[in-house]
């Protein structure tokens, strides 16, 4: 842990934020349009499979989703929980490798084909 | 207007309890006025500070019925309307005894945000001029007049949650430096700022400028640090 940590998580925490907000936008749209066209799931994965387009928007979210929120974990972690920040800062860790290796697998079953 | 006013006065270290006392009640009786009573009337024992008595000192800080108040300037007919008060030491500080605090670690944290002034000039030299119309001046105006009570020390959740947090008095004096021309400390101050338990601690709760006695906002020099420092952060001025 530097010394600027507190500027250097706030800075990555809001810019994760920046790149989160127009991709939840997006992905509300999408669910709205899959809801109101009635797409079945074989017609859903007929357009992701193989989409480029798809698999790099949602992986983005998912890095941008694993930042954000295991940033906002380690303070509570060290407010409510009590822990050091160093130990927050090492739970926060492990919490956003979980993000990432479940958003990430996710993303591959409904882009890989 | 009550005959009497039926009191509670923690008594002891942190491991103590209030204590109820009857103070007579008097026309414009502040909280200090009340407390005073009781030390030289009951309990010669009892313990507070105080000093100027007219809210320029920022010594008399004490929590009434819950909220921290400065206690000299706070009349106890405007906090209660049942003739009851509770009267403790403030929150988020050591009880010495009673009704002082240690402040030691609020005041060792103005020093670690770098809250102190770095001259640059002598003696020898000319006078800055400074317009009061400057913006930086401006800036640094709206939260010069803080009179350290601790009072948003002790209104403050991140403090009590996070004990690093170098909390809303020191910051906000941090805040005015920033905006001093004459100061030549300013990227020592903002790498204060950016640790850990700095600045990007704070929550916004407001909590300090509701509570403020001078009516400061201590949350929005927060904000202007927190802005300053990531600027400089993303321009890699700060090592």
């Amino acid at each position: 842990m530097t010394s600027l940590s507190g500027v250097r998580l706030y800075t990555w925490q809001r810019l994760s934020a920046a790149v989160m907000a127009p991709l939840v936008v997006l992905h509300l749209g999408t669910i709205l349009y899959a809801v109101n066209a009635g797409l079945s799931a074989a017609e859903i994965l007929a357009r992701t499979q193989g989409s480029v387009f798809w698999g790099a928007i949602y992986s983005v979210f998912v890095l941008a989703a694993a930042i954000h929120a295991a940033i906002g974990l380690r303070a509570i972690l060290v407010e409510w929980a009590r822990l050091r920040p160093v130990s927050a800062g090492w739970v926060s860790a492990g919490f956003a490798l979980v993000l990432l290796v479940l958003g990430l697998r996710a993303v591959g079953a409904v882009v890989l084909s | 207007m009550a005959e009497e006013y039926e009191v509670s006065i923690w008594r002891g270290d942190a491991t103590g309890s209030f204590v109820d006392y009857t103070v007579p009640a008097r026309a414009s009786q502040t909280v200090l006025d009340i407390v005073t009573w009781v030390q030289r009337h009951i309990d010669p024992s009892l313990s507070y500070r105080f000093a100027c008595r007219v809210g320029m000192c920022g010594s008399c800080a004490m929590n009434v019925n819950g909220a921290p108040r400065w206690t000299c300037r706070t009349h106890a007919s405007k906090v209660t309307s049942s003739g009851k008060l509770q009267i403790a030491p403030l929150r988020n500080l050591p009880v010495i005894k009673d009704l002082a605090c240690d402040m030691s670690e609020f005041f060792d944290k103005w020093k670690k945000a770098e809250a102190r002034f770095h001259p640059t000039l002598t003696r020898h030299d000319k006078m800055e001029p400074i317009l009061p119309a400057n913006p930086a001046r401006v800036a640094a105006s709206a939260g010069i007049e803080c009179i350290n009570c601790a009072v948003c020390y002790s209104a403050c959740d991140t403090v009590a949650w996070n004990t690093e947090y170098l909390g809303p008095a020191a910051l906000n004096r941090a805040w005015t430096l920033v905006n001093d021309v004459r100061d030549g400390g300013q990227k020592e101050r903002l790498q204060a700022v950016s640790a850990d338990g700095g600045c990007h601690a704070c929550h916004s709760h407001q909590s300090c400028q509701a509570y403020c006695p001078n009516q400061l906002n201590p949350t929005a020099s927060i904000a202007g640090l927190k802005k300053r420092a990531m600027g400089a952060y993303l321009k890699g001025e700060l090592k």
